[in-house]
């Protein structure tokens, strides 16, 4: 992992680690931006303050919207399909076992025909060092205990600005031309094959080529925003009885009001798929450069034609 | 400082942060302020779906084919009470459904007396608030119907049911009014055209467990919000100073009053 070497003036190592320690932050955060032309290593600007900021917004929503769902979702621990809830014909169920005393003692995650031992993690879990009986643990869910009303609270305050910075976010990259970034082309997909080879030999894009998203990231990015995205709200505006009244085409999109909670339980969780496939390439394609171009928007592209340090 | 070090400094900050955001999940939901704030978005959220939905808007109504074999009730399934009991016993002959309050002509009706109302028949969907979905057919007395009979005064902001179901255990005799189930609604949701005094489940006399003799349907409303054993409708201005003071039982334990979502 390369951190030190982007500073151009790193502080000496016999230094106070305070003093290094700051020192690193503000060379992070500063780098590329009093650099002189020619350099080697050229600092790109990747990322305008607009995508830095809802970017990060949508992180931290995302994840309370995530953990707060998971709360809501724990009042009915199972999924159906259809307009109504077949209570004998889940299509995935965590269920928790007692034994004769009451207590809880296993828990149980049943997909379709087949059950699972999951106890401690899914269908029963330790609170307060008690096994009982909920879908998701408690260090999952927000509010952490058992809190149907709360969890609905966080995520119907967080649910709008979830919608509100993903439509701001939408306007912007249609009105300012980000949505050509974004959008995959006839060359993307030509390029598929080539991008996923490169991407398993960890072979990750350089010079001129890394200034833009290759075909995988523009899939990923465009699919997660404006497929994933519109889906994740319509399906949950579809398990609100007056939406419905209002928009009765929206059960009717998704084959009902229980198959839209399933959608929207699925929606959920790729995007918790997103996020650990975002951290792992985030990490391999160089941790501090990428995480530094979502703050100050400044990326070091690495000069083509394999010149190495 | 080395790179270990640094590494080391950063993991302790990441855990750090994951840990205080864990711990601090449930002592953050119980502060006030945080509290405050997050209630807020109640009024935008319902303001907003009132402007797509309005006063008229209907649920939609299926068919026969999708009434489920089985009507899961939820919450009270039998009042403990020794007058809900009585009542039972004697088939329901001597219940009282009475409106007062900012009415012009309090009522008081008899399930038979509800019966000769112009009734509606609505194969409607149920959602609880903890995420199932059932649907059933329900007849009843559109509550507009009733509300035209008492004509409700011009102060007149909501409707307050009072349900006959002791929410406390200990209270099995029926003694103190704020211990049993209440709900209320604003005049938009009660003249709604769907939403019904129902007397009937499927072609059948209400089922005790599902609110006999008469509960509300209020269609576009998750299931809290339509009472069950409904005693008296009394219309109010406000509802401040009922129970909890927040418009109903689930209300007063932080559920949301607008049940719309």
């Amino acid at each position: 992992m390369i951190i030190a070497t982007d500073a151009a003036n790193a502080s000496p190592r016999n230094s106070a680690p305070r003093r290094s320690l700051w020192a690193w932050i503000k060379n992070f955060l500063t780098y590329g931006a009093n650099t002189d032309p020619g350099e080697p290593r050229v600092p790109f600007y990747r990322h305008t303050i607009f995508v830095r900021a809802t970017h990060w917004l949508n992180a931290g929503v995302l994840l309370i919207m995530l953990m707060s769902g998971l709360q809501i979702f724990n009042a009915t621990p199972a999924l159906y399909w259809g307009k109504q809830s077949n209570f004998a014909h889940p299509l995935v169920a965590f269920l928790a076992y007692q034994n004769a005393d009451g207590d809880v003692v296993k828990g149980e995650t049943k997909i379709g025909g087949w059950r699972i031992n999951t106890t401690g993690v899914l269908g029963a879990s330790r609170v307060d060092g008690e096994l009982q009986a909920r879908a998701f643990p408690d260090w999952a869910t927000l509010p952490g205990p058992q809190w149907l009303s709360m969890g609905r609270v966080w995520h119907f305050f967080f649910a709008w600005f979830f919608v509100l910075n993903g439509a701001l976010f939408a306007f912007y990259a249609f009105s300012r031309g980000h949505i050509r970034d974004l959008a995959p082309g006839g060359r993307d997909f030509r390029n598929l094959p080539h991008d996923i080879i490169e991407h398993v030999k960890l072979h990750f894009p350089k010079g001129d080529a890394a200034k833009r998203y290759n075909a995988l990231q523009k899939l990923a990015y465009f699919t997660v925003i404006f497929i994933l995205g519109p889906l994740v709200v319509l399906t949950g505006l579809t398990m609100s009885p007056t939406m419905d009244s209002a928009f009765p085409i929206l059960p009717w999109i998704f084959g009902g009001r229980q198959s839209a909670r399933t959608i929207h339980f699925i929606c959920a969780f790729s995007f918790l798929g997103f996020f650990i496939i975002h951290m792992i390439m985030v990490f391999l394609s160089g941790t501090w450069n990428n995480v530094r171009s979502m703050i100050t928007g400044r990326y070091r592209i690495e000069p083509a034609g394999g010149a190495h340090e | 400082m080395s790179d270990a070090s640094r590494r080391n400094l950063l993991r302790g900050l990441t855990i750090g942060a994951a840990g205080l955001t864990l711990s601090g999940c449930k002592s953050v939901s119980q502060t006030q302020w945080v509290q405050d704030v997050l209630y807020s978005a109640e009024g935008l959220t319902r303001r907003v779906q009132r402007l797509f939905a309005g006063g008229h808007a209907l649920a939609t109504e299926y068919t026969k084919a999708d009434i489920a074999p089985f009507f899961r009730p939820n919450g009270s399934t039998n009042p403990p009470t020794k007058d809900y009991q009585k009542h039972a016993a004697e088939g329901f002959v001597n219940w009282r459904v009475v409106v007062d309050g900012l009415v012009e002509h309090p009522l008081s009706l008899s399930v038979a007396d509800l019966r000769k109302l112009p009734s509606r028949t609505q194969i409607t969907r149920h959602d609880c608030v903890e995420g199932w979905s059932c649907i059933g057919e329900w007849t009843g007395v559109p509550l507009r119907h009733v509300l035209a009979m008492a004509k409700p005064k011009e102060s007149a902001r909501y409707v307050v049911f009072y349900c006959a179901d002791p929410m406390d255990d200990s209270n099995d005799d029926g003694t103190a009014d704020s211990n049993f189930y209440y709900e209320s609604h604003d005049l938009i949701e009660a003249t709604h055209p769907q939403t019904l005094l129902a007397y009937q489940l499927n072609g059948q006399p209400l089922p005790i467990a599902n609110g006999a003799p008469v509960r509300l349907r209020a269609e576009r409303q998750l299931g809290y919000k339509q009472a069950k054993y409904v005693e008296r409708l009394e219309l109010v201005e406000s509802f401040a100073h009922i129970g909890g003071g927040k418009g109903g039982y689930w209300e007063d334990q932080g559920y949301n009053w607008y049940g719309g979502i």
